[in-house]
């Protein structure tokens, strides 16, 4: 009984099933296009902020950029805005930009690649890890704090005068996470073998890893540089706290009279810029010398990279 | 390797799949041992440093409190000035909801980005497709702020006014008045969208790489369509490294200065409170780069320090779930 039943309603059964099998794979078909949509869709709006930026900059700041003057002279005798119909120089600015990044760089490299050395080739156990999570959590360190704890140390506590080089302080601060991190990649990369063929030889590690480890990571190393070279000459925060804006070229970092960086030059025009066309050009144009100062040291830096000896 | 700063590192094993070894060879001679302290010496002053941010910071910020006239955490006041009476309230605020507007833009934009790079881009454009939006991290923030303010904003203004007549009942799209063009926690939340999404998608992108062939692979021979397999593999597999760069992300986005101080527009003292995001306001960054020209060494640089500190402690915290979940994957997948 029951069989005959099954039999006479199984064709029915049976094309139902497939009518429903059919509209579910198109919609599953449907879904799996709409997926890739989205998935394209979502990369080429990133693209817009990207090129619509580079396209403003480029377009309201490279003119200026390419006036000589722009590269020869600072702002000496820059007069009030509006008034002033010269746009004047960007030296003192790039020069400080400049010389603020590599003292920052000088102060953390060192401490963070000492730090990655011993993350991977000495520490073991709680205070490693400890070293780990507090490298994590200076990397998230906002730069305001940063500047905000160099001013509470160097001004308020020691009450020693601002100068330039408390600036590169905050900005290492926030470099040494960024080369401890690329530093300590790098160094994982290296094979074991190369390591033990060196004890093999009698090599005291020390002497393994300044001459076997490190020269193989080397590029990979100054890749992490590089990076952590172009982030910070793009920091504002710690020079708004810690260098002083100055209009002329000044090139002593251990000098009381400030310091002027791409970031301050652009602060110190922009609330003239909506009234003043001179005011705006220079805000552009620093702007424009910024970002491309940035992105040619970040283009090296991967550009670097490719050329490691080790391979992720 | 990316520009972002921050790395899944941690999750990378050594070249034979362990931790790089190597304790024994050590020695004992004169210059493994200044080496070997040495380096132990910089990794413990990174954890000195540390310390001594949060240290510095709430012993400076003491004298200012405890002369406080205001409840600290739940005042909107800010006079720096003898009688003082400041608290964070406003500025905790306006920084949380300007993070939160960023995230929610953020995460979606970053995963599909993500999933878009390591499992659907061509080979040929997967490379050059990451890089490029790892040079959105690369832009300084103060060419977001220029770009946001000048640019932006004021084509921001139609979509703000969208939201407001149709999703007005909502006390978060409520209109104010007197904020023009474009100066809102929300414009504000979709720029730092654009400035966290480089480091979001970099290490959704690590994760979703590192999904084994084989959870793929069998998706795909049970007659997964790709999406099928993207949502029962690489998702799961993915999801508390998209949670961690999340808060990550988070992290910069509380902390961002320069485009927030250059975009938002400031409120003056007393302003009635709203829940809307087209209210302008302060974060605490954007509040402490505000008046930077005027900190002198005195009590009044302690309320600056103060919200310095409850920024900091913020962040940490966000920085340390980051990291906790990272950590827990990593003994689960291992």
């Amino acid at each position: 009984m029951s069989t005959e039943v099954s039999a006479a309603e199984r064709p029915l059964r049976g094309s139902g099933r497939e009518l429903r099998g059919r509209s579910e794979s198109a919609s599953r078909k449907l879904r799996n296009t709409l997926a890739t949509i989205v998935m394209w869709g979502a990369f080429l709006v990133a693209l817009i902020p990207l090129i619509w930026i580079m396209w403003t900059v480029l377009s309201k700041g490279f003119s200026t950029m390419l006036d000589i003057v722009w590269w020869q002279k600072d702002q000496s005798g820059v007069g009030a805005a509006g008034f002033d119909k010269m746009i004047r120089g960007a030296r003192h600015a790039i020069v400080g930009t400049l010389l603020m990044s590599i003292a920052t760089s000088i102060i953390a490299v060192p401490l963070a690649v000492f730090t990655a050395i011993y993350l991977v080739e000495y520490g073991r156990g709680k205070l490693a890890r400890a070293i780990s999570f507090m490298v994590d959590i200076l990397s998230g360190v906002p730069s305001i704090v940063a500047a905000l704890f160099i001013y509470a140390v160097w001004v308020t506590t020691f009450g020693w005068r601002l100068m330039p080089v408390a600036c590169s302080l905050a900005l290492a601060l926030l470099m040494i996470p960024v080369v401890t991190r690329s530093t300590e990649e790098m160094l994982k990369l290296v094979p074991n073998e190369l390591r033990d063929a060196s004890y093999a030889l009698g090599v005291p590690k020390w002497k393994t890893i300044v001459k076997v480890v490190l020269p193989t990571s080397f590029s990979g190393i100054l890749t992490g540089v590089l990076l952590g070279f172009a982030r910070v000459a793009g920091e504002t925060a710690p020079l708004l706290l810690l260098a002083n804006y100055t209009p002329f070229l000044q090139q002593n970092l251990f000098s009381g009279n400030g310091m002027a960086a791409l970031p301050t030059l652009i602060n110190a025009n922009v609330q003239f810029m909506s009234a003043d066309k001179i005011s705006a050009d220079r805000v552009w144009g620093a702007a424009c010398t910024l970002i491309l100062i940035v992105l040619a040291i970040n283009l090296l830096g991967r550009l670097v990279g490719r050329f490691t000896k080790v391979k992720n | 390797m990316t520009s972002t700063g921050v790395s899944a590192s941690d999750s990378l094993p050594g070249p034979d799949g362990s931790k790089p070894e190597g304790d024994n060879a050590s020695t004992g001679r004169l210059g493994d041992r200044i080496f070997g302290g040495t380096a132990t010496f910089a990794g413990l002053s990174v954890i000195a440093i540390v310390v001594l941010i949060g240290a510095f910071l709430v012993v400076q910020a003491l004298p200012a409190l405890t002369s406080n006239n205001a409840n600290f955490l739940t005042s909107r006041d800010w006079q720096t000035s003898d009688p003082m009476r400041f608290g964070v309230l406003e500025l905790l605020w306006t920084t949380v909801s300007t993070s939160l507007v960023a995230l929610i833009i953020a995460v979606p934009f970053s995963v599909a980005i993500a999933l878009f790079l390591t499992q659907y881009a061509p080979a040929w454009l997967a490379r050059p497709a990451a890089a490029l939006v790892d040079l959105l991290a690369a832009v300084p923030s103060i060419v977001y702020g220029l770009w946001g303010s000048i640019i932006v904003a004021p084509k921001i203004v139609p979509l703000q006014n969208f939201l407001q007549d149709y999703l007005g009942w909502l006390p978060i799209f409520k209109p104010v008045a007197g904020i023009s063009n474009g100066a809102t926690i929300f414009f504000v939340g979709i720029v730092l969208a654009i400035m966290i999404l480089p480091i979001i998608t970099a290490l959704s992108r690590e994760v979703f790489a590192q999904t084994p062939a084989a959870h793929k692979d069998a998706a795909t021979a049970l007659g997964a369509t790709k999406w099928e397999m993207i949502r029962t593999a690489v998702l799961p597999f993915g999801k508390p490294g998209v949670i961690s760069a999340a808060m990550l992300g988070l992290g910069r986005a509380l902390g961002e200065t320069i485009a927030v101080l250059y975009i938002i527009s400031t409120l003056p003292g007393g302003t009635a409170w709203t829940w809307s995001l087209f209210n302008g306001g302060s974060t605490f960054a954007s509040k402490i780069a505000a008046d930077a020209a005027e900190l002198t060494p005195g009590k009044s640089t302690g309320a600056y320090i103060a919200a310095g500190l409850v920024l900091f402690v913020l962040t940490f915290i966000v920085n340390a779930i980051a990291r906790v979940i990272i950590e827990r994957r990593k003994a689960f997948t291992e």
